[in-house]
């Protein structure tokens, strides 16, 4: 390799080096700003400041969805498995919304502890299979958690 | 293998070698493609949660994939052109900016139109869909560049620069689902030793990329073709090749 040659490839990984250091360092600076929403954990560690708006993502609790009758108003637990916020809100659901789905929801959370919701997106897993698959896979579940509730009661 | 190297670099060979290369990976994408598109929409099963609505992914994907292949290819391409002051490099950059400018474009409108009925809103600032969207300004900034010097070599070196710079956005477009919360899904395909997704699914998605792979292969070739000539116009044997019959 001829010396300006050498001397243009360390330019070029100098310029490539400098600009992943800088923006490293500027990503992990702006680390809470660059996430989408919080988890009911870190809401429940104090990350989030009540009175302001945010997003908080996590999956809706199992039987904790309630209709007020006559109303669009929708109240549901949201949880990421370590702590739970309830949540109510009014509108329209997106289609996927249902219970055990992650979704995110965008509002305010007051000093009681209830997350006014005024935005709610759901978010769809990584995973894609066939609805047999799917029913097969919940089936083998529930048979599973049968056979240890059976153990359990003999 | 480096005499073969420097062969391919000289324009009237790598001129001659698409001319005879580019119509098999056309022909050979346009069926992979049809295969693909025929495994995607017709063969697949249904998804579980999304039903038919998931089939948008054998457009989203591929796009998305294409969209920072092609930066990948322009980063390389821009290395080699600055280091080795080689025409062809610069060529192959600017060839391959409006084929990934229109593969992000592709991604964020069809991700957009999946998000919609799935999510229940076209965009969110996620960093997933923000930093592809800076993806295709940046291939946007390439083209403006590139073309905004009087001198052809100024201009190449300053985009090929900018592409450079630009190169750190692929990561964080890769990682971004796994660094940060997004909206945006993490990743399907590959997931530690195994796949996210029905085998069945799968097979015509990776077809669909592999015929984008092709399309893009056919086309920035041809690309390259028209930049050569354009870029090589007063020399002899651009001349030579008009005068043939």
């Amino acid at each position: 390799m001829t010396p300006a040659r050498r001397r243009r490839l360390i330019m070029v990984m100098v310029i490539v080096a400098g600009v992943a250091i800088a923006t490293t360092l500027g990503l992990r600076a702006f680390q809470r700003n660059l996430l989408y929403y919080f988890t009911p954990s870190q809401v429940a560690a104090g990350d989030a400041h009540p009175g302001q708006r945010f997003r908080m993502g996590g999956l809706v609790a199992l039987g904790s969805v309630q209709r007020a009758p006559g109303s669009m108003t929708v109240r549901f637990t949201l949880t990421d498995m370590q702590h739970s916020v309830p949540v109510v809100y009014t509108g329209i659901l997106p289609d996927l919304f249902r219970e055990g789905q992650g979704i995110v929801v965008h509002g305010r959370l007051d000093k009681g502890g209830l997350f006014t919701a005024d935005q709610v997106l759901a978010k769809h897993d990584s995973k894609y299979m066939p609805p047999e698959v799917a029913a097969a896979i919940q089936k083998a579940m529930q048979a599973q958690q049968d056979a240890v509730k059976a153990k359990g009661a003999s | 293998m480096f005499t073969w190297f420097h062969k391919l670099a000289s324009p009237p060979y790598f001129y001659l070698l698409a001319e005879r290369l580019v119509p098999w990976f056309a022909w050979a994408s346009l069926l992979i493609i049809l295969a693909g598109l025929y495994g995607g929409l017709w063969l697949a099963p249904p998804d579980y949660q999304q039903g038919d609505g998931f089939r948008i992914i054998y457009i989203h994907v591929p796009s998305a994939w294409m969209s920072m292949f092609a930066y990948a290819v322009m980063a390389v391409a821009a290395a080699i052109g600055l280091i080795w002051r080689m025409k062809l490099a610069h060529a192959v950059s600017a060839a391959a900016a409006p084929l990934g400018a229109s593969f992000a474009f592709l991604a964020l409108v069809t991700g957009s139109l999946w998000g919609k009925p799935m999510w229940g809103t076209y965009w969110v600032w996620d960093a997933r869909l923000t930093s592809e969207l800076i993806l295709l300004f940046l291939y946007v900034g390439y083209i403006a560049l590139n073309q905004a010097f009087e001198d052809q070599r100024t201009g190449d070196r300053a985009s090929a620069i900018l592409t450079l710079v630009g190169s750190v956005n692929l990561p964080i477009i890769h990682y971004s689902v796994q660094w940060w919360n997004t909206l945006h899904q993490g990743p399907t395909v590959f997931v530690g030793t195994g796949s996210d997704i029905a085998p069945g699914m799968l097979v015509p998605l990776l077809v669909m990329i592999a015929g984008f792979m092709l399309y893009f292969a056919a086309f920035v070739m041809k690309r390259i073709q028209v930049e050569v000539l354009r870029r090589e116009r007063n020399t002899n044997w651009v001349q030579e090749l008009i005068d043939k019959p």
